[in-house]
């Protein structure tokens, strides 16, 4: 009797264990219909019952509340846009290195032909990749390099950034606003910019002071960094990184901050004047449709507040109507083609002009820029020297 | 001037998370345990402490349950490697490796979570003198608690008898044996101890310092901790004087920044462990130092009987 009750708890136990195994291995796909196994018969069957496979690859998890967090609503969005059509799985915490090229070839070994890389690092290994694998299609993020069977898409998040700017400017009191810096790359340098723009904008006194945590995500690194910015009397702040932890710390100090990727307004109900939102759907149902009708081919996608990409959302009862009014003719003039951001006349902060009067910059200038506008403070780490 | 109060009272924010996880280590580390897994311990506490201030809306339950969690992991590393005799470096690196990872899986649903309006704290009449005020008195409770754990330490070990035992069984486990103290149930209250210190300073950093629960937000705090513990050679107000040197450096280097001056932070970033080699070979090459601080049989397992 003992015997038996304890080879039972023992069984019991076992299967536990073996389940809480086999829920961790589960693999995460969100199948709105169960795929068929592939029939031997199937080169008789019409080509296109299988519903399409795409993968995502994100480099944090998808609940930072931030860049990954879009990409993923984007991804669902997508997958119920062509429901039954598609399957789509994602897998998180793709780091930028070595590690990136076996989630990529693990990713068409399992069938994908749609593979996102979300993340500027992912470049370099889904072009490895994609040089093996030529019957299988890649959309880079933020990338530059391409290839007959890899694209590049970003978003335009400087005209995000410069509305977060003219925010800035309207509502500080000190004439001083913060940024916390990622990494700084082109396009940060460039929304570091943009912010500015649009803050001077408004108003001519403003100077951005920037810190840079050399990370995308590290939340207490980038406390730590609002911090100091408000301690250099910083009194709106904005963010190039992945978390909320900015828009935390300027609610504790009572001071403002804009979100950025996600609408960030429930994380700082005080603080929070307005959220920089990326909207990847429109570009992942483009590049699904034209798989789904074989019309893909290789480019370089650009969208912004025109293709319905980058939005303003949540925009604080605090800010005043004609601030708002504000923000509503810029998106109005991004939308039509009438208001160009980065016209001239621009220079940098230490007196050299970029634009001459009335030049607008072009997509080439505005993908290198390796410099500080007027008004931002300090030099361009492993900038422009000279 | 006022610039610099702040940048003093960040300072003793930022020391204190590593203040609290270092003296916990020093517990450890004066029973003669190393425990790697201070960073996995942190980890785990962060989002146990997250989560019931999540659910409970109380911060002081959140430290309780962090104190809970750090002190449960820690009893699992402490049965492995006092009573199993198991490596305690690897084990440690074990604990780090799992609690990186479990509490990534269990805070999965707790990222999009926020806690309710954070409170400020003022210390009344001290609060508003100009400078000292905004430098040293507008701090969580949980700042003084470190200075007062860190006094609290010191008279313990160096002046109670308990504290005298904890060091023996640190020094000469064989010895402490001999004398009829039980070695091993002493090095495991120390172990829980640490454990529970460290979880402290999880639930700080997740309720308190950036109020949000993200995966690996820790970010090598509990290894700056371990670090400490050496550079300031296993004394109490050492570690603490540490804490806030580590934690001065931080936040530095992001004034520094702020300020326009340029600074390379991956430099400062690897400050507090190349601090930690020069003091490890400046004690090395004395060894009546190290006789006198470290403690003789850190890191060796101790076989009752043999």
């Amino acid at each position: 009797m003992i015997d038996s009750k304890r080879s039972m708890l023992r069984l019991t136990g076992w299967t536990v264990l073996a389940a809480a195994a086999l829920a961790g291995c589960s693999k995460k796909e969100e199948a709105t219909i169960a795929s068929p196994a592939p029939a031997p018969i199937a080169a008789s069957a019409p080509a296109n019952v299988e519903p399409l496979k795409v993968s995502f690859a994100y480099i944090g998890s998808i609940g930072d509340g931030g860049w990954n967090t879009a990409h993923d609503n984007a991804r669902k969005a997508m997958e119920k846009e062509f429901a039954g059509k598609v399957v789509t799985s994602y897998v998180e915490k793709v780091a930028e290195g070595p590690d990136a090229e076996r989630v990529f070839r693990d990713m068409v070994s399992q069938g994908n032909k749609l593979i996102f890389g979300t993340t500027f690092g992912h470049g370099d290994y889904m072009l490895k990749v994609a040089a093996d694998s030529k019957d299988v299609k890649f959309e880079h993020a933020t990338g530059y390099k391409t290839a007959e069977n890899l694209r590049t898409y970003d978003s335009r998040t400087y005209e995000g950034a410069y509305m977060a700017g003219v925010l800035a400017g309207g509502m500080t009191k000190s004439n001083t606003l913060g940024v916390v810096g990622s990494v700084p790359i082109p396009e940060v340098i460039r929304n570091i910019n943009s912010f500015t723009l649009g803050a001077q904008s408004v108003n001519p006194k403003i100077k951005t002071k920037v810190v840079w945590v050399n990370s995308w995500g590290d939340p207490p690194k980038e406390t730590d960094a609002a911090q100091s910015l408000i301690n250099a009397g910083a009194d709106v702040l904005f963010q190039n990184t992945d978390t909320s932890a900015v828009l935390q710390t300027a609610e504790k100090a009572g001071k403002y901050a804009v979100g950025w990727d996600s609408d960030m307004s429930a994380y700082a109900p005080k603080a929070h004047l307005a959220s920089s939102v990326i909207n990847w759907t429109p570009y992942y149902i483009k590049a699904v449709k034209d798989m789904l009708e074989s019309k893909w081919t290789t480019g370089k996608t650009w969208w912004g507040v025109k293709e319905g990409a980058i939005d303003m959302v949540s925009i604080s009862d605090k800010v005043p109507a004609e601030l708002k009014a504000r923000i509503d003719t810029v998106k109005a003039g991004l939308k039509d083609g009438s208001f160009a951001i980065w016209k001239g006349p621009i220079s940098t902060n230490d007196g050299k002009e970029k634009l001459k009067k009335d030049q607008v910059a072009d997509d080439a200038f505005l993908g290198g820029i390796n410099f500080y506008v007027k008004g931002v403070e300090g030099t361009v780490p492993g900038g422009d020297k000279k | 001037m006022d610039a610099f109060a702040l940048l003093l009272a960040a300072t003793l924010n930022s020391g204190t998370v590593l203040a609290f996880a270092a003296l916990g280590l020093l517990i450890n580390e004066r029973a003669g345990i190393v425990n790697l897994g201070a960073e996995g311990i942190m980890l785990v506490a962060a989002v146990a402490g997250f989560a019931t201030a999540v659910h409970t809306g109380s911060d002081w339950v959140a430290f309780a349950a962090g104190m809970g969690a750090g002190a449960l992991m820690a009893a699992a590393f402490g049965w492995l490697v006092i009573w199993l005799n198991t490596n305690q470096y690897a084990s440690g690196l074990a604990l780090s490796l799992f609690g990186a990872g479990f509490s990534a899986f269990v805070g999965l649903r707790y990222t999009q979570e926020k806690l309710s309006q954070r409170s400020h704290f003022d210390v009344p009449g001290l609060a508003d003198i100009p400078f000292i005020g905004p430098a040293l008195f507008r701090q969580h409770p949980l700042v003084y608690l470190a200075i007062v754990l860190a006094v609290a330490l010191t008279w313990f070990l160096y002046r109670s008898r308990a504290g005298l035992v904890l060091r023996a069984v640190g020094e000469s486990p064989e010895s402490a044996h001999a004398l009829g103290y039980p070695v091993r149930r002493i090095r495991f209250a120390a172990v829980m101890a640490g454990g529970a210190l460290c979880g402290l300073a999880g639930a700080y950093i997740s309720v308190i310092y950036t109020p949000l629960w993200v995966e690996g937000m820790v970010a090598g705090k509990g290894w700056i901790a371990l670090a400490l513990t050496t550079f300031a050679t296993w004394r109490p107000a050492r570690v603490l004087l540490g804490a806030y040197l580590f934690g001065g450096v931080t936040m530095l280097q992001f004034h520094l920044q702020g300020e326009g001056v340029q600074v390379s932070s991956q430099l400062l970033t690897a400050m507090p462990y190349l601090a930690t080699i020069i003091v490890l070979v400046l004690i090395s090459r004395n060894a009546a130092w190290i006789r006198a601080n470290m403690p003789a049989s850190l890191g060796k397992p101790f076989f009752p009987g043999s």
